[in-house]
């Protein structure tokens, strides 16, 4: 069964200048222990589709569940299962480290003691132990990741949802970044769904590639198939595959490596 | 769970309090300054009611506390949306009332112990009044905040940013201030503006609150206040809760 299946999810915002179809009908299902990677420029409906699926926002269309959950009938199902890291991260700058970390581990409703055993624990993993006394606001952008991905993690979840986990990281923090989403799957068999605008990310990081462009899914497969059948040879470079998907150019390059 | 989970809450925004200490200080100075330049001018004033102008004075002080501090709490929830916050708690299994009582029970505790200082401080000027109806004076002061805080969370979370958020509570604030007879009772006003005084909430709970303060606990005042207060917080937490729950933004 999949861990994570969508039947026309959409997403219509009202806004003042009339509907804005953010996600317009993502038909997808994600295998258990998959790193799926969604691929979209910017306002293609990346976060939006990530915010349904962790049930931050109600859909206005379709339907989808998570882990066997479904997304309007059993949100609380969903929340069990799911972990979500918000492009924006979610710490609070003036708290510590330990306090966040505890402070998540008693929001899914372990005891006092628990959560501060695993508090540690996650600490220990992700290399955050030396760190858990300073304040937030005193973390460096790749700190700052890992510990946004340990309040993720407090509850083991089947499933986690990174929304453009490398954004703004300097290539050492984006290498163990990637290395610590393989160490996810591999040891844990965690499926992770995470979003990038960074071809080179995508790449080199996922099982599978979903395109998606102005709120659908324009294209979806194994990166080497993708290269195949779009570009016509297993070593084409994802950025003339992607051209051919979308049928658009790669914005000009900025600090950071190869960008959509 | 939601005992638990309200508790949680309370106690993160709780220590974020006590890590600021001067601002909490800071917040009753205003009244303070009411008191003691303001409140020597009535003394000698016919303000149209039973006791001394201290009795008149100081229950709508309290009030004004509670509705310009209360009203700005929002503020803090739109900084936490910037960094994340909100969502990161929304995504776990945490109640959604919890989120919101969490922080109201937090604002009530802070404008309760700002009352309680005030309350000393006029005891020094010259207040006298039953301790009941001093108590009494207390729950009036958490169920306006906790209403007022709730709207502003709800604001906040709708508001695009602090800009768009500051000047509509400050005109609010205001209005309702001046509307409601926090300084001066509206039995001094003209026909016109008692009559639009009565469409603001906080006329009833002013005026229930200055007849505890002289002891009359069984008024007509008494009962419009209790049932304003007790309407408007109902309205305010349901409608904060429902922000939480869905929050689009
Ligand atoms: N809360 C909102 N209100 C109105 N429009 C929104 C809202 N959130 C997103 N949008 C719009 O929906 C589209 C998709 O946005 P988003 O999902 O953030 O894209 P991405 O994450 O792929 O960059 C954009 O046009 C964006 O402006
Ligand atoms: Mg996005």
């Amino acid at each position: 069964m999949p861990i994570i299946s969508t039947a026309g999810l959409a997403r219509t915002f009202q806004t003042k200048h009339g509907p804005v179809e953010a996600v317009r009908g993502i038909d997808l299902t994600v295998r258990s222990g998959e790193i799926l990677g969604f691929l979209g420029p910017n306002g293609a409906g990346k976060t939006t589709t990530l915010r349904m699926l962790t049930t931050l926002l109600p859909p206005t269309g379709g339907a989808a569940t998570v882990a066997g959950h479904d997304l309007v009938e059993d949100p609380a199902g969903v929340r069990r299962a799911c972990g979500y890291v918000a492009q924006s991260g979610g710490v609070d700058p003036q708290i510590t480290v330990r306090e966040e970390l505890v402070t998540q581990g008693r929001l899914y409703r372990l005891t006092k003691e628990q959560a501060v055993r695993r508090a540690e624990e996650l600490a220990h993993d992700l290399d955050l132990t030396e760190l858990l006394d300073r304040k937030c606001a005193a973390l460096s952008g790749g700190q700052r990741r890992r510990l946004d991905i340990a309040m993720a993690l407090t509850h083991r979840p089947r499933v986690l949802f990174l929304d453009e986990p490398t954004t703004g990281l300097d290539p050492g923090s984006r290498a163990d970044l990637w290395a610590l989403v393989r160490r996810l799957r591999d040891e844990h068999g965690t499926t992770v769904f995470l979003t990038t605008h960074y071809l080179d990310e995508a790449d080199a990081l996922s099982d599978r590639l979903v395109v998606v462009d102005d709120g659908r899914i324009v294209a979806d497969g194994t990166p080497s198939a993708l290269k195949l059948r779009y570009a016509g040879s297993i070593d084409a470079s994802l950025q003339d595959t992607f051209l051919a998907i979308t049928g658009r150019g790669p914005a000009p390059a900025d600090s950071t490596p190869v960008a959509v | 769970m939601l005992l638990h989970d309200t508790a949680l809450i309370f106690g993160r925004y709780a220590r974020q309090t006590l890590r600021s200490r001067f601002a909490m200080l800071f917040g009753v100075l205003m009244p303070l300054l009411y008191l003691l330049f303001f409140g020597p001018l009535l003394t000698g004033l016919p303000l149209g009611s039973r006791g001394s102008s201290w009795q008149v004075l100081v229950p709508g002080l309290l009030l004004q506390l509670s509705l310009f501090g209360a009203s700005f709490s929002g503020f803090m929830i739109i900084l936490e949306k910037q960094s994340g916050v909100i969502e990161r708690m929304r995504v776990t299994p945490v109640s959604r009332l919890a989120l919101l009582l969490g922080r109201v029970l937090r604002d009530a505790a802070v404008f309760v112990f700002q009352a309680v200082l005030l309350v000393v401080a006029a005891l020094f000027m010259g207040l006298r009044a039953p301790l009941a109806g001093i108590l009494v004076g207390f729950v009036f002061v958490a169920l306006l905040t906790v209403s007022l805080a709730s709207l502003s969370y709800a604001l906040a979370m709708k508001a695009r940013s602090q800009h768009e958020f500051g000047p509509a509570v400050n005109a609010l604030t205001m209005a309702s201030m001046l509307l409601s007879g926090l300084m001066l009772p509206m039995s001094l006003a003209p026909g016109w503006l008692d009559l639009v005084s009565r469409f603001v909430p906080f006329r009833y709970l002013v005026d229930a609150m200055r007849d505890a303060y002289v002891g009359l606990y069984t008024t007509a005042s008494m009962l419009y206040g209790a049932l304003a207060a007790v309407a408007l917080t109902t309205l305010a937490v349901t409608v904060g809760t429902r922000v939480f729950r869905t929050a689009g933004a």
